[in-house]
C-alpha cells in the first residue's frame, strides 16, 4: 500500500527519508569536470541533427537540401502527438539529408540533416510568452512541444506529453541527483542557472498542479542545494530535499522511493502512483521555451576522463560532432592505446563507434577514459565464470536476481528470463559493477531485452502476415465466386436473349416459308383446279412436310418440292385421294399433338423447355408452319407445328391467293439470307430443340398406344402406329421416292446431329 | 434395511455430486484454442510454402496430424524447439530437405525494369506488392514476409531477396561488433 500524502510530507518536513534496495557507492570523480563554469564552444562547420533524439516518432522533414536556414527555426513537424520537432541550432545552409552514424550504441546510420554553419548565428523571430499564466495550458504545452522539448534526463521522453497527465499529481518531483560518476552538468547548471530551472518548475506547477514540489538533489552538491534554496526561497511550496549519495538514487522510480516510500508498478508509470518526475535540464529548456520563446537547441555536456586535459562542462549545440567537442577539450587520442569515447556516464554509457556522433538532446556526457582508468567491466574481456556469490543480488534497486536472469539469458531461454521481470530491469549496471567475475552482466541483460522485443515484433509481424494471408485467400475466393455467379447470369441472358432472337428470326423465316408452301399449293391449285383437292394439299404439303422435319429441314423442303413436282405429274384423283389420306393423317397427328402436349405439361422434366417451346408454338398459327426450310432450328418447330395443323392449313388457305410463285422463290433465298446472321443462335437453338424433339418423340411414343385404344378408327389407323414411322410412311405415299428420301434424311439427320454437337461445344467454351 | 437405506443413500449422493458436477462441467467450460490455432501462432507465417503445403495454415494442419514439425526453413530452430514444446515431441533439427534457416530477407522490385505484367501480385500471399497492369510495381517492405514466391514467376527477373536492413530499433546489442569505419 503506498504511503499516503500526510505521512510522506511530514516525513519530508522533519528531513526524514526513506531507502531504496541495494544501490553502490562508486567513487564519484565529479571534481574533474564541476570546478569550472560551463564554457562556450566555437561554433562547428558541420552539425548533424538527428531526426529523431527521442522515444517516440520522428517528424517529417520540412526542409531540403540547399535550403538557408536561421538558428531556431524547425527541421521536422508533424502532427503525431508522440513526434517532437527538431530544430536548426545555428543558422546556415543544409547540406545533405541523409544518414549519419547515431548517437546509438549500435552506430547505425540514422537520417541526419546535416547543416553547414554560416558562423553567423542568426535567431529566428522568437515568440516568448512571458504571460504564460494568462495562456491556456494547451498554448504552453504547444510551445513546449513546438520548442522540440523531451526529456533531458536520459530516456528522452516527450515533455509535453508527460506535462499533461490524466490523473491528479500529488508530486511534481524535480530530478538533479545526477547520481553517475564523472557527469556534473546538471550541477554546474544548479548552481549557475538555478533562478531560470525555477521558472522552469513554475510553468511546470502551472501545467501539473501538484500538491507538493520536491527538489531532490544528492548531498555531493551542496553547491547546487545552496543555488536552489535561494532561488527557491520566495516559494515555500518547492521543498529541497538533500538525497545521499548513492548510485543509482537518480533512477525515476528510485527517486520515488526515496522521497516518497511509493513503488512504481512493473510496467506502469510514475502517474500511476500520482507522481511527475522531470529533469533540472528539463525545467531549464522548459523556461528557455517559454519565457524567451528559444527551442531546445543546446544543452549542457559535460566533457571528462583522464585523457582529456581541458575536462569541464560545455554549452553543446545539438548536431554538435563529438569530436568537435573533444578538439576542444586537447584531447589526443593519438596518446592512448586503445582510444574509447564514451556517451554518457561510465555505468550506463555507451563505446561510440568513432568521434562523428552528434550530441542529441539526451547527451549528458563524454567520458574519454585514460587506458586503465575504468577498469574491465566496459570492454567485457575479462569476463570469467559466475561463482554465485550473489553480490549481483545485494546490489540491484529493482530487487531482481540478477544471477537466474544471467542463467537465462545466456541460454536465451527468453520466458523464464521474463519470469524473473527481466523488463523491470533498469540496466544501472550496479550488478556489472559488483561482480567479482567481471561479468557485463547488464549487456547480457540488454541482448535478452532486444530478443524479447525483436520476437515481440516478429509476432506482431507475424500475426500481421497471417491476417493478410486470410483476407487475400477470402478475397480470392469471394472473387471466383463471383466470377462464376456472373458467368452463370450472363449464360442465362444469353439464352433468354438466344431464344429471343431465335424467335425473331424463325418468325421471318416461317412467314418467308409460309409463302413459298403457299405458293406451292397455288401450284397445285392451278393444275388442280379443284378447292377441296386444295385444301387437302395445302394441308397434305404440311403434313408432308413434318415428319422430314424432325431429321433435318433442308432435305425436308427438297422433298416438299420434289413432292410438288411429283403432284403436278400425278393424276388428279391419285391426288386427290392421297391428299385425303394425307389430311386424316394430319387431323390424327394433331389429336396426338395436343394428347403430346398434356403430356409434356405434367412431364416435370420439360420445365426449362416448356416456355422456349410455347414462344417457338405461338408465331405459329397465324405464320403459317412450315418455316423449317434452312435451319436445323426447324426441328423443333416442325414438332410443334403438328400441334395446330388446323391453323396451318388456314394460313396456307389465306396466303394461297396473295402470292405466286415468283414471290415464293423470292421468299426462299431471303429467308436463308436472313439465316447466316443467326446461325450460331440458331446452331445452340436446333441443339436445344433436338432435345426437345426426342423427348417430344418419347413422349409421343408412350401416347401413341393410348392413342390407339381410344380411336380405334380405320381411317386413324396410320396414326395409331408410331409417329416417325407414320409420317415417314405417308411422305413416302406423297412422294413415292423412298429411297431418296431414305438417304437425304440420313444425310440430314448426321448434319443436323454434328451442327448440335458444335453447338453444344460452342454452348460449353461459352459458359 | 440398512443395507438398502445406505445404498439408497449413497445413489442419492452420487445423483447430486453427478448433478453438480455436470452443472460445472457446463458453466466452467474453458474455451480453448484449438491445436491447429495454436501451432499456427508458433509458425513464422512466411507463407511460403517450402514445407511443401500451400502456407502455415495447412501445415499446422498436418503438424496436427501428425506430420513432422522440422519442415520450416524460415521459423528454424527457434519454431522447431517451441513446437516441440507444444506437441510433446523431440526437437530434431531442421530438415535440409525443405531448405536452410536463412538470414531474415526482403524482397526488392528494380522498379526500372519492371514491366508491369502483375504476375509477382498474383504470386504475392500476403497483397505486399502493389501495382497495376503496364505499371510499375513495388514492394511494401513492412508487409513482405520475404517468402521468395515473387521471384520466380517474374518474366524478366527483376526482383531480388535482399537481407532486411538492420535499424537501431531492431538492434541486439552484439558485444564484439564489427569496427565502423567512415570511408568518406
Amino acid at each position: 500500500m503506498q504511503s499516503a500524502f500526510e505521512d510522506v510530507m511530514t516525513k519530508l518536513n522533519a528531513k526524514e527519508l526513506w531507502d531504496f534496495p541495494g544501490g553502490i557507492k562508486p567513487e564519484q570523480h565529479k571534481q574533474l569536470s564541476n570546478q569550472t563554469p560551463i564554457d562556450k564552444l566555437p561554433l562547428p562547420e558541420r552539425l548533424y541533427v538527428p531526426l529523431k533524439q527521442h522515444i517516440g516518432l520522428e517528424g517529417h522533414v520540412c526542409v531540403e537540401p540547399g535550403q538557408h536556414v536561421l538558428k531556431g527555426q524547425p527541421l521536422t513537424k508533424s502532427m503525431n502527438p508522440f513526434a517532437v520537432p527538431v530544430h536548426a541550432p545555428t543558422s546556415g545552409t543544409i547540406i545533405n539529408i541523409a544518414p549519419h552514424v547515431a548517437a546509438h550504441p549500435s552506430g547505425l546510420p540514422e537520417l541526419s540533416i546535416e547543416i553547414a554553419s554560416d558562423q553567423q548565428d542568426q535567431w529566428i523571430p522568437l515568440q516568448p510568452m512571458p504571460d504564460y499564466q494568462q495562456r491556456g495550458k494547451m498554448a504552453i504545452l504547444g510551445a513546449i512541444c513546438d520548442a522540440g522539448i523531451s526529456g533531458m534526463g536520459g530516456a528522452g521522453f516527450p515533455t509535453h506529453i508527460k506535462s499533461s497527465p490524466k490523473k491528479t499529481v500529488e508530486f511534481l518531483i524535480i530530478n538533479g541527483i545526477e547520481c553517475e560518476p564523472y557527469i556534473s552538468a546538471d550541477d554546474r547548471l544548479m548552481r549557475e542557472h538555478a533562478w531560470q530551472i525555477r521558472q522552469g518548475i513554475d510553468v511546470l506547477c502551472h501545467l501539473l498542479e501538484p500538491q507538493a514540489v520536491l527538489i531532490g538533489i544528492e548531498d555531493n552538491k551542496p553547491e547546487a542545494i545552496e543555488a536552489m534554496n535561494v532561488a527557491c526561497r520566495e516559494n515555500p511550496r518547492y521543498q529541497i530535499c538533500s538525497i545521499p549519495t548513492k548510485y543509482p538514487a537518480g533512477g525515476e522510480k528510485q527517486l520515488i522511493q526515496v522521497l516518497t516510500n511509493r513503488e512504481v508498478p512493473s510496467s506502469g508509470l510514475p502517474i500511476d502512483v500520482g507522481i511527475i518526475m522531470h529533469n533540472v535540464g528539463t525545467c531549464f529548456a522548459i523556461a528557455d521555451a517559454i519565457f524567451s520563446g528559444k527551442p531546445l537547441i543546446e544543452r549542457v555536456v559535460t566533457v571528462t576522463g583522464q585523457a582529456v586535459h581541458k575536462r569541464g562542462n560545455y554549452w553543446a549545440l545539438i548536431g554538435t560532432p563529438v569530436a568537435h567537442l573533444l578538439a576542444h577539450s586537447d584531447y589526443k587520442a593519438i596518446k592512448q592505446k586503445h582510444p574509447v569515447t564514451i556517451m554518457g556516464g561510465p555505468m550506463m554509457g555507451f563505446t561510440l563507434r568513432n568521434n562523428d556522433v552528434p550530441v542529441v538532446k539526451t547527451t549528458n556526457c563524454i567520458l574519454v577514459p585514460a587506458d586503465r582508468e575504468l577498469g574491465g567491466s566496459i570492454t567485457g574481456d575479462k569476463e570469467q565464470p559466475c561463482i554465485r556469490c550473489g553480490a549481483c543480488a545485494d546490489a540491484c534497486p529493482a530487487s531482481l536476481l540478477p544471477q537466474q536472469l544471467l542463467w537465462h539469458a545466456k541460454a536465451k531461454e527468453l520466458d523464464k528470463a521474463q519470469d524473473y521481470h527481466l523488463f523491470d530491469c533498469i540496466e544501472c549496471g550496479a550488478c556489472a559493477y559488483v561482480c567479482p567475475s567481471e561479468i557485463p552482466l547488464v549487456h547480457y541483460y540488454r541482448i535478452a531485452k532486444a530478443d524479447v522485443r525483436i520476437e515481440q515484433q516478429e509476432k506482431q509481424k507475424s500475426d500481421k502476415a497471417r491476417e493478410r494471408f486470410e483476407r487475400r485467400a477470402k478475397r480470392l475466393l469471394d472473387e471466383q465466386q463471383a466470377r462464376e455467379e456472373k458467368h452463370r447470369l450472363a449464360a442465362e441472358a444469353r439464352k433468354q436473349a438466344m431464344a429471343q432472337q431465335g424467335n425473331d428470326a424463325k418468325d421471318k423465316i416461317a412467314a418467308a416459308l409460309a409463302r413459298a408452301k403457299a405458293k406451292k399449293a397455288q401450284l397445285a391449285d392451278n393444275t388442280e383446279q379443284n378447292t377441296t383437292a386444295n385444301q387437302a394439299k395445302s394441308a397434305a404439303v404440311t403434313q408432308a412436310n413434318t415428319p422430314e422435319q424432325q431429321p433435318s429441314d433442308t432435305p425436308s423442303t427438297l422433298q416438299g418440292s420434289a413432292d410438288d413436282r411429283l403432284a403436278t405429274g400425278a393424276s388428279a384423283n391419285d391426288r386427290v385421294q392421297a391428299a385425303i389420306a394425307r389430311a386424316k393423317a394430319k387431323k390424327a397427328s394433331a389429336a396426338l399433338a395436343n394428347d403430346k402436349l398434356n403430356a409434356e405439361a405434367t412431364l416435370p422434366a420439360s420445365g426449362t423447355n416448356a416456355p422456349s417451346s410455347q414462344n417457338i408454338e405461338t408465331p405459329l398459327p397465324t405464320e403459317s408452319a412450315s418455316a423449317r426450310k434452312p435451319s436445323a432450328v426447324q426441328a423443333a418447330s416442325a414438332e410443334k407445328s403438328k400441334e395446330k395443323p388446323k391453323n396451318r392449313v388456314d394460313a396456307s388457305k389465306n396466303t394461297n391467293r396473295v402470292e405466286n410463285e415468283g414471290i415464293a422463290d423470292e421468299a426462299l433465298p431471303k429467308a436463308s439470307v436472313s439465316n447466316p446472321l443467326d446461325e450460331k443462335q440458331q446452331k445452340i437453338a436446333s441443339a436445344v430443340a433436338k432435345a426437345k424433339a426426342k423427348r417430344l418423340n418419347n413422349a409421343s411414343k408412350a401416347e401413341s398406344s393410348q392413342t390407339k385404344a381410344a380411336k380405334p378408327d380405320t381411317d386413324e389407323n396410320k396414326a395409331e402406329s408410331v409417329r416417325a414411322a407414320e409420317q415417314i410412311d405417308s411422305s413416302e405415299d406423297d412422294t413415292q421416292s423412298d429411297a431418296l428420301n431414305a438417304k437425304k434424311q440420313q444425310i440430314a439427320a448426321a448434319v443436323a446431329k454434328a451442327k448440335a454437337k458444335k453447338a453444344a461445344q460452342a454452348a460449353e467454351k461459352g459458359e | 434395511m440398512s443395507i438398502s437405506i445406505a445404498l439408497l443413500a449413497m445413489a442419492a449422493l452420487a445423483l447430486i455430486f453427478g448433478a453438480i458436477l455436470g452443472y460445472a462441467a457446463i458453466r466452467f467450460k474453458v474455451e480453448s484454442d484449438l491445436l491447429v490455432e495454436q501451432i499456427d501462432a508458433i509458425l513464422p507465417q512466411t507463407q511460403c510454402g517450402q514445407c511443401g503445403y500451400p502456407g502455415c495454415k495447412p501445415y499446422a494442419q498436418a503438424i496436427a496430424e501428425g506430420d513432422a514439425i522440422n519442415k520450416c526453413p524460415p521459423g528454424g530452430d527457434a519454431t522447431i524447439k517451441k513446437l516441440a514444446d507444444l506437441m510433446g515431441v523431440e526437437a530434431t533439427s531442421l530438415d535440409s530437405a525443405h531448405g536452410q534457416e536463412d538470414v531474415k530477407k526482403v524482397a526488392v522490385i528494380r522498379e526500372d525494369e519492371c514491366i508491369g505484367c502483375t504476375k509477382c501480385i498474383q504470386a504475392c500471399p500476403v497483397d505486399a506488392i502493389v501495382g497495376a497492369a503496364k505499371q510499375m510495381h513495388t514492394v511494401i517492405a513492412d508487409e513482405c514476409t520475404g517468402c521468395d514466391l515473387c521471384v520466380e514467376p517474374c518474366p524478366v527477373d527483376c526482383i531480388d531477396m535482399l537481407p532486411r536492413p538492420n535499424s537501431s530499433a531492431a538492434w541486439r546489442w552484439q558485444l564484439t561488433p564489427i569496427d565502423i569505419k567512415q570511408v568518406s
